[in-house]
C-alpha cells in the first residue's frame, strides 16, 4: 500500500473528504486555503482562497456542485467546485467548527463554536441548489438548535439517514439527537468519558462511529442510540470512519499536539488502525505520520482512505488486493455457505 | 469588630459578690489529680538479709543496680533485730523509671544466692489487699480456633501453572496463567486491594498488601485475609526466606498511646518500641517480635537502603549493619548473638550465603554452616578487605586484600558453592574505572580464591542458577563523557575451565574464562531463567530502546565439553516502552511489561516463552505491575529429576496434549464467539434494512446508471523554445 503524500497545505489538517464518486478529495488545514484535489493520482486540483483564519471543516454536495466551508473567522463559506468561487459568506457569532450538506442537498448544518459568552449552536440555513439561481442563497437560518441549559457545548454533528434527524456530539462524552425538522430532542445517551472528536455515518446512514479523547470509539444505531460495537485504542482518538465493502472501521489519533515534543514518533501512536467492524479486534496499523492523525476519511467505493495529520500532510492510501482478501474464517464460511453476499469492489491499478 | 465590643462592656469588678459564683466546674476541670505518692515506688524482694552495719554498703551497691532504669531519689530498708529484712522500698524519680525497673531488674541475679523480685509498689496495694483481687476463678475466654486456608492450593493446579498478579488502576487480580489466551481470574479481581503495591512472599504463600494502617497478608484458595500488621504508613516490606518473618520499615515512628488511653489494650507494641520505624513481624502469628530505631546514619536518607535486615537462609539468624559494626541476631529470641555486636570497622555492605555451606576446614565436614560475607573499604594504613565470617562462632574464614577499590559488589551463587566479588577499580590517575572478579571456592579446602582481570568496568552480573557459569555486561571506560546513544557496552558469557584432580570423581573448577561475547549492544540488564540456561538481556529504560534479547547457553547437563551461546533471538524483540521483565518460576516464560509507575507510554505486559517467541500481547491503560507468585523449592530429590530428564519425551508428549485441547478449546470458543457475534450484526443489518425499506427511506441504487465516464486530459506546456544557429 504506498501512499500519496499530498503536500500543499502548511500547518495542520483539520479535515479530509472524499466527493461521492470518490475522485476528488477535499482537504482543509489551519492555514486559510481549502484545497482539492485528484483522489487517483494526488495532483492538485485547485484551492478556495478567501477565508482569512483556521478551516475547521469542509463538506461537498453528493453532485460536486457546492462545497462549503466553516472557518475559525466567524464565517461559513459556500463555493463553486468547478471554478473555486464564493458565492456565498454566512456571518457568524463564533467560530464554525463543523459544516455538513443534508443527504438530498437542500440544507446546510453548521456547528458553532460555545465561546465568548455566545452559546454554541446547531444551525440549519436552508440551500438554493439550483443551478441557475444559485448564487442567491438566503442568511435567515430555518433553525437554530441551541444547547440545552446544562448541557456541555456540541463539537461535532451530521445528518442521519433521509436528513430525519441530527446526531450531535458533545464535548462531556454525551451523544444526542435532534428532529432535523424541528430540533426537538429525542435522546441523549453517555458513550464517552472524554470529548467527542469525530462522528462519522455509515454508507446508508442508519448507523455511525464516534471517537473520542478517552481512546475509543463506538458504532451506535441511529434509531435507538445504543452502542453496537466498541473499539478500545491506546492513545487519544482524533477521528473513525466505517468503510464500505469490508466490515472494518479505521480510527486515526495519537499522543495529544502538546505532550508530541516529548514522546519520539515511535511511542506517539501517530498511526491509522483498523478494527474489524464486527469483531471489534485489531487487524492492522499504518504508519506514516509524524504527528497525531486528525481526521481519516474513506472512499465511498472502499477502494482508498485518506488521513490528515497534525503534521501538515494528507496521506493517500490505495488498498491493495491483500487488503481484500483479508478475512477472517468465519466469514469465509458465512460467504460459502451463501449466508452473505460478496461484495468486491474493482481494483484499480 | 470584637474588639469594639469589649471596650463597650464595661465591668465594675467590685460589685460582683465573688463568694456567690459557683467555681465548682472549673475547679473539676483544673485540679490537679492528687500524686499518687506510690507510683514512684517499687518494693524489691529477695535482697540479701545483712547486718545493720553493712546497710550503708548494700545501700550502694543496690542504689547502683536499680539506677540503671533511672535515678534513685530514695532507698528505705527495714530494719529489725539490728538485720535487714531482706525487702527494700526505692523510690524514683521518674515514673517511667518505675516500669523499666519491673521489666529489666525483676528476677535479677544479684549474687549467686540472692536474686531481686521486683514489684511496683502500687500492684502491691493493688492485688495484694484482700478483697481487691477476686478469691475466684474465672476461666478465661478463649477466642475460638479460626481455622486458616490452606495456603499451598495453588500447587495441586492439575495442569501445573502458574499464578501471577495483574495491577491495573485500582484494581488488583490474581491470575492463572494461560500462556496465549487470556489469564483466567484465580479469585474476582478486586478494587483498591492496596493502596500501594502487593507482594509476595519467598515461597509463594502469603500476598501482602499495603494501606495506611499497615500490611495485610491474604492467602489461600480464595485469598481470604490471613492476618493485619498495624504499622501505619508502612513503605517498605521484605521476607526471611522461609517466610516465617516479616519485615517493614514506615517513616512515621511508632507512638505508643499513653498507659489509660482506650487503645493502648490492642497495641502491639510496649513502651520500649516508642519511636522505631522498623519492624520485624512473626508472620504466622501477626505479632511483632522486635522493633528497632533506624539507625541515625539512615534518618533523613532520601533513598533508603533495602532490605536493613538480612537474613541467613534458614531463617535462623538475621544481621543489621550499623555503622562500623554489625549486630546478628538469632531469631529464637531476636537477641544479640552473644549479646555483643561485631565490630567491623568501615563496613560497607553484607551478604548471608544464600544456602548452607559445607565448609571443608569443618571438623563436621556434612553439616551446613551458616557463613556471611562483608567488605571494608581503604582505610588509614589499611586495605580494602572481603571477608569470609562463620556464624554463630564470629570466626573470619577468610579473607582477601584488594588495592585501588571504589567499590565491590557480592555475588553468591545460589547454592552458596562460590562467592564473586566484584570489583571495581580505579586507575592510578582514578581517571577509569576496571573491574576484577575475585572467586571464592567456598566448598574446597581453605577456600582458594581465583582472581579474574578484565580491562572493561562491569556494570552487571549473574551467576546461572544452580550453575558454574555467569554473564556480564561491561562496558570500556575511557573516562570523561561519552555519546549515550552510541551502544557500548559488551555481553559476555564466561564458563569453567575444569581440571580432574586424582582419586576424585567430582572436577574442580581451575579457571574461568569467557567463551563467547557479543558488542556494542545497549543492554543493561540480565535476567537468568530460574532453571538455568536460558538467558534474557534486555535494554530498559533510556532513549527507546527498550528491547529483550533471548540467549540459550545449550547446556543439557550431560554435554559438559561444548558450552556454547545462541541466540535463540527469533528476530528482534523490540519493545520500545519497557520497564521490566521477570522470569516466571518454572522458567518457561517471561514477563516483560511497561509500568504507569515509570512511564505512560504503551502500558501493559507481553508474555514471551523461553525461545523469545512472543505468546501474548495486551495493553492496558494505568497498567502498573506484572508479579509472578514464587514456587517452594521443588522437593524432587536430584535423582528423582534425573529420572524426569531421561523420560523427558514421555512426559512432555503428555503435556503437548494437553496444550493442544486447550488451545482448541480457546479457538473453538473464539470462532463460536465471532459468529455470533457476526450473526447479530447481519440479522440486525437485515432488520433495519428492512425498516428503511418499509419507510420508503432506501434509496435506489443510482450508481448503476450513473455512467461512469474517464476522462483523460493530456496538457502540453511549452516550456521554453530556443532558436539556435548552427554554423
Amino acid at each position: 500500500m504506498r501512499p500519496i503524500m499530498l503536500k500543499g497545505h502548511e500547518r495542520s489538517l483539520t479535515q479530509v473528504k472524499f466527493n461521492r464518486e470518490g475522485d476528488l478529495l477535499f482537504s482543509v488545514a489551519k492555514d486559510k486555503s481549502a484545497s482539492v484535489w485528484y483522489s487517483f493520482n494526488g495532483e492538485r486540483l485547485g484551492t478556495f482562497e478567501g477565508h482569512i483564519g483556521t478551516i475547521w471543516s469542509i463538506d461537498v454536495d453528493s453532485k460536486t456542485e457546492l462545497a462549503v466551508t466553516g472557518s475559525a473567522d466567524f464565517s461559513a463559506k459556500l463555493w463553486e467546485v468547478n471554478n473555486g468561487k464564493c458565492i456565498k459568506t454566512w456571518k457568524l457569532k463564533t467560530p464554525a467548527k463543523r459544516v455538513e450538506f443534508s443527504p438530498n442537498n437542500d440544507k446546510l448544518l453548521i456547528v458553532t463554536d460555545q465561546v465568548m459568552g455566545e452559546k454554541g449552536t446547531i444551525t440549519i440555513l436552508p440551500i438554493n441548489s439550483n443551478f441557475e439561481t444559485r448564487e442567491e442563497q438566503t442568511d435567515e437560518p430555518l433553525l437554530i438548535i441551541e444547547t440545552a441549559e446544562g448541557a456541555e457545548k456540541v463539537t461535532v454533528a451530521g445528518w442521519s439517514y433521509a436528513g430525519k434527524y441530527i446526531i450531535a456530539g458533545h464535548s462531556n462524552g454525551v451523544v444526542s439527537k435532534y428532529d432535523a425538522e424541528t430540533g426537538e430532542l429525542h435522546k441523549t445517551v453517555k458513550v464517552h468519558d472524554l470529548t467527542i472528536t469525530d462522528l462519522q455515518f455509515s454508507q446508508d446512514k442508519t448507523y455511525f462511529i464516534t471517537s473520542s479523547k478517552d481512546k475509543t470509539a463506538h458504532i451506535l444505531d441511529v434509531d435507538t442510540l445504543t452502542i453496537m460495537k466498541t473499539y478500545e485504542a491506546d492513545a487519544p482518538m482524533n477521528s473513525a470512519c466505517i468503510t464500505p465493502v469490508k466490515n472494518f472501521v479505521i480510527l486515526g489519533g495519537g499522543q495529544d499536539a502538546r505532550d508530541v515534543t516529548t514522546t519520539s514518533s515511535k511511542q506517539g501512536k501517530f498511526e491509522a488502525r483498523f478494527y474489524h467492524k464486527i469483531f471489534e479486534d485489531e487487524i492492522g496499523r499504518v504508519k506514516g505520520h509524524f504527528g497525531p492523525l486528525n481526521y481519516v476519511a474513506i472512499h465511498p467505493n472502499g477502494t482508498m482512505y485518506a488521513s490528515g495529520g497534525e503534521d501538515g500532510f494528507v496521506r493517500l492510501h490505495h488498498f491493495d488486493k491483500s487488503y481484500y482478501d483479508f478475512k477472517y474464517d468465519v466469514e469465509r464460511t458465512a460467504e460459502a455457505t451463501g449466508a452473505v453476499e460478496v461484495k468486491t469492489p474493482e481494483i484499480t491499478a | 469588630m470584637p474588639v469594639e465590643e469589649e471596650q463597650e462592656i464595661r465591668i465594675d469588678e467590685s460589685a460582683i459578690p465573688i463568694d456567690d459564683i459557683d467555681f465548682s466546674d472549673l475547679e473539676a476541670k483544673y485540679a490537679i489529680p492528687e500524686d499518687d505518692s506510690l507510683s514512684h515506688f517499687i518494693i524489691v524482694d529477695g535482697a540479701p538479709i545483712a547486718p545493720e552495719s553493712k546497710v550503708a554498703v548494700l545501700k550502694k551497691v543496690l542504689t547502683k543496680v536499680f539506677s540503671a532504669a533511672g535515678k534513685v531519689t530514695d532507698m528505705y530498708m527495714p530494719v529489725e533485730n539490728g538485720q535487714t529484712k531482706g525487702f527494700v522500698f526505692v523510690e524514683f524519680e521518674d515514673i517511667s523509671s518505675v516500669d523499666i525497673a519491673c521489666k529489666k531488674l525483676n528476677n535479677k541475679k544479684l549474687d549467686v544466692k540472692h536474686t531481686l523480685f521486683v514489684n511496683k509498689l502500687s500492684d502491691v496495694e493493688k492485688y495484694g489487699v484482700k478483697g481487691h483481687v477476686s478469691d475466684e476463678f474465672v476461666e478465661p475466654k478463649i477466642e475460638p480456633y479460626h481455622e486458616s486456608p490452606y495456603l499451598k492450593s495453588w500447587l495441586q493446579d492439575y495442569n501445573g501453572r502458574d499464578q501471577f498478579v495483574l495491577q491495573k488502576g485500582d484494581e488488583v487480580g490474581v491470575y492463572w496463567s494461560k500462556n496465549k489466551n487470556d489469564p483466567e481470574p484465580a479469585v474476582e479481581p478486586r478494587q483498591n486491594w492496596t493502596q500501594a503495591f502487593v507482594r509476595f512472599s519467598p515461597k509463594g504463600s502469603y500476598l501482602f498488601s499495603m494501606h495506611e494502617q499497615g500490611i495485610q497478608a491474604w492467602g489461600g484458595p480464595e485469598f481470604s485475609r490471613l492476618k493485619r500488621f498495624f504499622h501505619p504508613n508502612a513503605r517498605l516490606i521484605d521476607f526471611s526466606p522461609c517466610e516465617n518473618y516479616l519485615v517493614s520499615l514506615s517513616p512515621t515512628p511508632i507512638e505508643v498511646p499513653a498507659e489509660d488511653h482506650p487503645a493502648r489494650a490492642s497495641f502491639p507494641f510496649g513502651p520500649e518500641s516508642e519511636g522505631h520505624k522498623l519492624i520485624i513481624w512473626d508472620i504466622k502469628s501477626g505479632l511483632p517480635t522486635r522493633t528497632f530505631a533506624l539507625p541515625p546514619n539512615l534518618e533523613n536518607e532520601k533513598k533508603m537502603v533495602w532490605p536493613l535486615v538480612k537474613w541467613s537462609y534458614d531463617d535462623k539468624y538475621c544481621a543489621r549493619m550499623g555503622p562500623d559494626a554489625l549486630a546478628v541476631y538469632e531469631t529464637s529470641d531476636f537477641q544479640l548473638l552473644d549479646k555483643k555486636l561485631i565490630k567491623i570497622e568501615g563496613i560497607v555492605d553484607f551478604e548471608w550465603a544464600p544456602a548452607g555451606v559445607k565448609l571443608a576446614a569443618s571438623k563436621n565436614k556434612d553439616a551446613d554452616q551458616h557463613v556471611l560475607t562483608y567488605w571494608t573499604p581503604e582505610q588509614v594504613n589499611q586495605t580494602a578487605r572481603v571477608a569470609l565470617m562463620q556464624i554463630p562462632s564470629r570466626e573470619v574464614i577468610r579473607t582477601v586484600n584488594l588495592f585501588q577499590v571504589s567499590d565491590c559488589k557480592l555475588h553468591w551463587q545460589d547454592e552458596a558453592r562460590f562467592l564473586c566479588v566484584k570489583v571495581d577499580r580505579h586507575t592510578k590517575s582514578k581517571k577509569t574505572i576496571f573491574t576484577s572478579l575475585e572467586f571464592f571456592h567456598l566448598f574446597e579446602k581453605d577456600i582458594p580464591v581465583e582472581k579474574l582481570e578484565l580491562k572493561d568496568s562491569v556494570i552487571n552480573f549473574s551467576w546461572e542458577p544452580k550453575g558454574e557459569r555467569f554473564v556480564t555486561i561491561s562496558i570500556l571506560d575511557v573516562g570523561g563523557n561519552v555519546n549515550p546513544a552510541i551502544a557500548r557496552n559488551t555481553l559476555t558469557f564466561f564458563g569453567p575451565e575444569e581440571e580432574k584432580i586424582k582419586n576424585k570423581t567430582k572436577l574442580n573448577i581451575k579457571k574461568w574464562t569467557a567463551f563467547a561475547s557479543f558488542e556494542k549492544k545497549h543492554s543493561n540488564t540480565i535476567e537468568f531463567s530460574p532453571k538455568g540456561r536460558f538467558v534474557a538481556v534486555a535494554t530498559i529504560i533510556g532513549n527507546n530502546h527498550g528491547e529483550i534479547e533471548f540467549y540459550d547457553l545449550d547446556y543439557d547437563g550431560t554435554n559438559k565439553e561444548s558450552s556454547t551461546v545462541n541466540n535463540t533471538g527469533s528476530g528482534n524483540n523490540k519493545y520500545f516502552a519497557l520497564t521490566d521483565i521477570a522470569w516466571d518460576p518454572s522458567g518457561r516464560y517471561l514477563a516483560a511489561w511497561s509500568s504507569s509507575w515509570r512511564h505512560k507510554i504503551e502500558n501493559g505486559y507481553r508474555l514471551y516463552d523461553f525461545a523469545g517467541h512472543l505468546l501474548r500481547e495486551e495493553v492496558i491503560d494505568q497498567f502498573k505491575t506484572f508479579y509472578w507468585r514464587p514456587r517452594p523449592q521443588s522437593l524432587l530429590s536430584s535423582n528423582d529429576r534425573k529420572k524426569v530428564r531421561k523420560n523427558l519425551r514421555e512426559y512432555s508428549a503428555q503435556f503437548e496434549e494437553a496444550d493442544a485441547m486447550e488451545a482448541d478449546v480457546a479457538t473453538r470458543e473464539l470462532i463460536l464467539k465471532r459468529r455470533k457475534l457476526f450473526e447479530d450484526w447481519n440479522s440486525w443489518r437485515s432488520e433495519i434494512e428492512k425498516i428503511q425499506k418499509d419507510l420508503g427511506l432506501t434509496q435506489e441504487e443510482e450508481t448503476e446508471d450513473v455512467n461512469e465516464e474517464v476522462v483523460e486530459e493530456i496538457r502540453e506546456e511549452v516550456l521554453e523554445e530556443k532558436e539556435e544557429v548552427v554554423e
